[in-house]
């Protein structure tokens, strides 16, 4: 009876939900809507005719960068560098987050918000003195150099969400399994990581997606062997004027691996945000 | 909840140290010097003392630039953390339209800030984009390339479509670990949709609150590469934000002193922002966690 009664009250509320959830679903998706459209015209239709879809449809676009290595191979220097920056975070940053949230510590709170500005430093404080840091040691135009440089943001982020999913398992947990006899690095990898898997999955998500969005330090880290999509990107469009079509396609191009990795984390995402105390 | 005492976490801790370190105290180091210092040449340096900075707090550019970016900032925040919780209420619980949502919401997340700026530039221009040519179709006068109002809306828009999913899924993530005995709770007390939401939702989102706010503060702060391929930072000056500012004066015109002390004075403020909105947050948490 109750439950009829919550069907009854629910309904009307119900529906004024999916409509906020619709309008808002629109308006993320119109303007990827115009963007993949635009990759598939041609550039006279775009510049001379306004086209709800495309009148004469083309890949040309698409083969312009599929085939031309100075555009391909700035997805394959994407991916090493943003591969290398969410495998190291991790690394240091499971242990990191593991003793926040189990021990105190002499100066924890200070280390804590220190780490957290580095999470508020501007890339753009930070641009020119990498420059002349990674140049000084050899790794300008090299993936690890910007994977490094990304760390700066993104292993105290690592720590932070950590920590948050790490408090959420029960202490006792670890206390039982010390009494058992499990050593700390066989407890850490064998019990402990394992349950909160989630929790990593979720951070291996926001550390993809900072490294992979960033320009700023990724530009001014490359030049030629790791140059990633991003800044060919902006190099294109300032050198050959400007090719509407081709700069789409490279922006479709850029937004795929993104909605492959959502894909694959989806059930992470909604399991894993909602198992962490974040 | 009594953590015990352990130096010995100190080595967990310590690879951290050391990366974080080495990519953020060697080269903050480097801004100082050069902010005490005039180059010349680009490898001579004089001593010039507390000069930069005294010339920076004298230039009406950086207060303006301050003054931008912080409207920039609160009108950001006032929309998208309201915007987001509403999100979040509305979103299906369960099922595949969830899934459905979740990615979907999570897609202009993962788009490069360029490809932002990108997209928002072929939507808006008034020649090729929908959004423009809608607009003039409409008798709208709008062109974002030359009045500074319609700039100013197209890019908070732009940062809206960007992230308020962040916000959204944070708080959704906040609302679903709130047991399902709370809401039964609350329908035998007749509570009201409102005091469900003040006394049971919010409460239990305070958590993901505190990041989400964190989080779009400081990214707003220092916002660079979408406004600066939308807008270039015009028309005029209206859109030119602390980072546009800085990144113009330090690689453009290569003034590293002036550039160093701005970027420290950036840096500061943002700390001090930052660290008042953590002590708040943390405070009224443990105030309220007490009764």
């Amino acid at each position: 009876m109750t439950g009829e009664a919550t069907t009854r009250r629910r309904r009307p509320k119900m529906r004024l939900s999916a409509i906020i959830m619709t309008v808002y679903l629109l308006f993320l998706m119109v303007p990827i809507y115009w963007l993949v459209i635009m990759s598939l015209k041609s550039n006279s239709e775009i510049l001379n005719s306004f086209t709800l879809f495309p009148a004469d449809l083309t890949f040309e676009n698409y083969r312009t960068i599929l085939t031309d290595p100075s555009w391909y191979m700035g997805y394959v220097n994407s991916f090493i560098y943003v591969s290398l920056n969410t495998s190291i975070s991790l690394l240091v940053a499971l242990p990191a987050a593991y003793a926040f949230s189990r021990y105190r510590f002499y100066g924890d709170n200070h280390l804590f918000f220190w780490l957290l500005t580095n999470r508020m430093a501007p890339p753009a404080v930070f641009a020119l003195p990498f420059f002349q840091l990674y140049s000084s040691v050899n790794l300008f135009d090299t993936h690890i150099a910007v994977a490094l440089a990304h760390c700066l943001f993104n292993v105290p982020l690592a720590v932070w969400i950590l920590e948050g999913f790490m408090r959420g398992v029960p202490r006792e947990i670890d206390e039982t399994a010390f009494i058992d006899g499990y050593g700390f690095t066989r407890f850490f990898t064998r019990i402990f990581i394992p349950m909160i898997a989630p929790g990593i999955g979720v951070t291996a998500f926001f550390c993809f997606m900072f490294s992979w969005i960033e320009l700023l330090l990724s530009r001014t880290l490359t030049s030629v062997d790791a140059k990633p999509i991003t800044a060919i990107m902006t190099r294109t469009v300032s050198a050959s004027g400007l090719d509407w079509g081709v700069l789409a396609a490279a922006g479709v191009l850029t937004i795929i691996p993104g909605a492959i990795v959502i894909y694959f984390v989806r059930s992470y995402i909604a399991k894993g945000f909602a198992l962490g105390r974040v | 909840m009594d953590k015990p005492v352990n130096q010995r976490a100190w080595i967990l801790v310590l690879p951290v140290v050391i990366l974080v370190a080495f990519s953020s105290i060697i080269p903050m180091m480097t801004v100082v010097n050069y902010s005490f210092q005039d180059s010349f040449g680009g490898n001579e340096f004089f001593w010039v003392g507390l000069e930069w900075y005294r010339e920076l707090l004298q230039s009406e550019r950086l207060w303006d630039a301050l003054g931008r970016q912080l409207l920039f900032s609160s009108v950001i925040l006032l929309i998208e953390i309201p915007l987001g919780i509403l999100v979040a209420l509305c979103m299906p619980k369960k099922g595949w339209t969830a899934s459905l949502c979740l990615v979907l919401m999570a897609l202009p997340l993962l788009i490069p800030y360029n490809v932002v700026g990108t997209i928002w530039q072929v939507f808006a221009r008034s020649d090729i984009g929908l959004l423009g040519r809608g607009m003039s179709d409409l008798g709208v006068s709008y062109n974002y390339a030359q009045n500074a109002f319609d700039a100013w809306v197209t890019v908070v828009a732009m940062d809206v479509w960007h992230w308020t999913s962040l916000v959204a899924l944070l708080s959704y993530a906040g609302l679903r670990s709130i047991p399902n005995a709370y809401y039964q709770a609350a329908q035998i007390d007749q509570a009201s949709r409102w005091s469900v939401f003040r006394y049971i939702e919010l409460p239990k989102m305070r958590g993901v609150l505190i990041i989400a706010v964190l989080l779009r503060f400081m990214d707003s702060f220092m916002i660079y590469t979408e406004p600066f391929v939308l807008t270039g930072g015009g028309p005029g000056n209206a859109t030119t934000f602390l980072s546009i500012d800085l990144v113009k004066m330090a690689l453009g015109q290569f003034d590293l002193g002036p550039a160093a002390a701005f970027s420290l004075m950036y840096f500061l403020v943002i700390l001090l922002i930052s660290y008042v909105f953590y002590t708040v947050m943390i405070t009224t948490d443990k105030a309220d966690a007490k009764p």
